[in-house]
């Protein structure tokens, strides 16, 4: 008994302490002269324009992660082709690197004088400092989280099922929509909300190949860094509600599906 | 034929699954492919499905060339050593699966489910999700499943491996039945010799990637080709270069012509049947099967003084050929 409540007062403690300490904090900073302020904050047309941007960003990231990374995961698990186990091990990069030498890299890359934003300036193609070099960023950032959701699901339901389907006089595409989709449905969820999660709050590669420009480039977390060194604390606190209530929606949004659902 | 293998090989790296293998299969039979784990016997299969592509050789179902033909269209109703059910649909969807992707309609779908369902016993249980099934259950379903859309040729993988004994023999018979109604041309695979004997009318006996014998029952058990069918269909004793079946060897408390004096080692009685372990006297160790009847007149006990004489023996050449059986 007493072993139990231990383990419960100390995981319980370790999230008050490290997760809800802070977020709280932030909720009670940004909430402490009423509504009104907090209004004010996220209603001025540099806070509505690093919203829109964030979420555009987010919206373009999450559906190309997803496509690719159910992609990969299928060529990771289903093909055993000679490279395989070379892009598996690719596909954790991003978790390893941190994103400033990633936004490094796409400055190198798209820069003046990389090798790619050369011939794109001469074609009259911006990357850096516009939203393709942000969506670049945040794509590499948030690569792992769908495949390493989808591969260990796939691993697990094995073959014989969709093999049973092709048997059936299913094609591929009827037999990836029937049977291997609804079966890694969920993981695909988990991924997305990550994903989500991930490009919502990327700071790192992004600030370094946006240029933070107030009211053009400057995503939500950059928004909170400039106005927090503004000494504006309430819009820097406000900003990060909304970052934290994003983020809250997309989780619950997930539970509120699956608990919808009542074959799992 | 409903089904032809043509010098098929199938290697996976440096294994040999299947050696130059050609099987022909009549149309409405019942066949059995037998052999041990390894002997490429569910490979055939999947060569036969589609689901593998042969190294070397050609499949022809019902007279076409199939060879290169994709599984969806080759006509065929499979069912898994598992039953692969898809988890995610209940026992209704599942059934109806090979219907609704071939869009048929409503009520034809509808009507065939219901006729499937009560087929396989399996009434009032579409709703449920195969995990709320029992193994006998499950595999039902699967097979109901592979029959929906009318495949010209049934294959099961080992359909009874993972159940129960007893869920085993009620399934065989009903699969026996189920076959004299639907007489579709049907092929499974079993490492179980008696499986085999009791259920197929054609035994394929498989070995090392190669097919040793092709026979009814009957035959495969009297007359076996070789060694290894001799050994695989059925209990045997080997004395020497001559193989004997437990049942063909004579006990008598006498002396009697050639028999041979032994000493009884061990009785085991099984219901209906005794098994012996005799030791002979040149110390030979002999396993005779004999009936109750047969046991209780000869009062038999463990240390008894016997004499035992061979009914019919086998010899097989060093090739493998049979030489004639001889009833000593």
């Amino acid at each position: 008994m007493t072993a139990r409540y231990g383990v419960r007062f100390v995981s319980l403690g370790y999230l008050a302490v490290i997760l809800i300490a802070p977020v709280g904090l932030i909720f009670w900073r940004a909430f402490e002269h009423g509504l009104h302020p907090f209004w004010a904050a996220i209603s001025s047309p540099d806070a509505v324009h690093a919203l829109k941007l964030t979420v555009e960003i987010t919206a373009i990231v999450v559906p190309l992660n997803t496509a690719f990374g159910i992609l990969c995961a299928i060529a990771i698990v289903r093909h055993r082709l000679p490279g395989m186990g070379l892009v598996n091990a690719l596909v954790d990069l991003p978790l390893a690197l941190s994103p400033v030498v990633v936004g490094l890299a796409l400055y190198l890359l798209y820069g003046r004088d990389g090798w790619f934003g050369h011939w794109l300036l001469g074609h009259g193609v911006q990357v850096l400092f516009a939203l393709p070099a942000m969506v670049l960023a945040t794509t590499f950032v948030s690569l792992p989280f769908v495949v390493r959701e989808v591969v260990p699901v796939l691993r697990e339901i094995g073959t014989q099922q969709e093999e049973a389907a092709a048997t059936l006089g299913a094609s591929a595409v009827t037999t990836f929509r029937r049977i291997t989709l609804p079966a890694i449905r969920w993981a695909i969820a988990y991924g997305v909300v990550l994903t989500t999660a991930r490009s919502l709050g990327e700071f790192g590669a992004v600030s370094i190949v946006s240029g933070g420009i107030a009211g053009r480039t400057q995503t939500l977390t950059q928004y909170v860094q400039a106005s927090y060194e503004n000494f504006d604390q309430t819009g820097a606190y406000a900003a990060s509600v909304l970052l934290a209530l994003l983020a809250i929606t997309t989780l619950l949004l997930m539970t509120v599906v699956k608990r919808g659902d009542r074959s799992t | 034929m409903a089904i032809e293998a043509r010098n098929v090989t199938k290697r996976f790296g440096e294994f040999v699954a299947l050696d130059d293998v050609s099987v022909s299969v009549e149309s409405g039979s019942l066949t059995g492919l037998l052999g041990p784990s390894g002997s490429g016997k569910s490979t055939l299969l999947r060569v036969i499905a589609g689901l593998e592509a042969p190294d070397a050789g050609e499949v022809f179902i019902s007279g076409k060339e199939a060879t290169a033909l994709a599984p969806q269209k080759r006509g065929v109703g499979f069912v898994f050593q598992h039953y692969a059910p898809f988890t995610h649909m209940t026992v209704w969807d599942n059934i109806a699966f090979g219907l609704t992707i071939r869009r048929r309609k409503k009520e034809e779908i509808e009507a065939r489910v219901h006729e499937l369902l009560e087929l396989v016993q399996l009434k009032g249980l579409g709703k449920r999700f195969p995990s709320q099934l029992s193994g006998g259950q499950r595999q039902r379903m699967a097979l109901a499943r592979a029959l929906a859309a009318e495949p010209e040729v049934l294959l099961l993988d080992e359909p009874f491996g993972a159940l129960d004994a007893r869920v085993r023999k009620e399934l065989r018979e009903w699969l026996l039945r189920l076959h004299d109604e639907m007489h579709v041309t049907t092929i499974f695979v079993t490492h179980d010799q008696e499986e085999a004997l009791e259920v197929a009318d054609n035994v394929v006996v498989m070995n090392n990637a190669r097919v040793e014998q092709v026979a009814p029952p009957r035959e495969l058990y009297d007359q076996p080709a070789n060694p290894f069918v001799m050994s695989f269909v059925g209990p045997v004793n080997r004395i020497g270069e001559t193989w004997v079946r437990p049942h063909d060897i004579e006990i008598t408390h006498e002396p009697n012509g050639p028999a041979q004096e032994a000493q009884v080692d061990r009785i085991v009685r099984l219901g209906f049947e005794v098994r012996a372990d005799l030791v002979r006297d040149d110390g030979e160790r002999l396993h005779v099967q004999l009936t109750r009847n047969e046991a209780e007149v000869l009062e038999l006990a463990a240390g008894d003084i016997v004499y035992v004489r061979t009914r019919v023996e086998r010899t097989f050449s060093e090739n493998g050929e049979p030489t004639r059986p001889v009833p000593a």
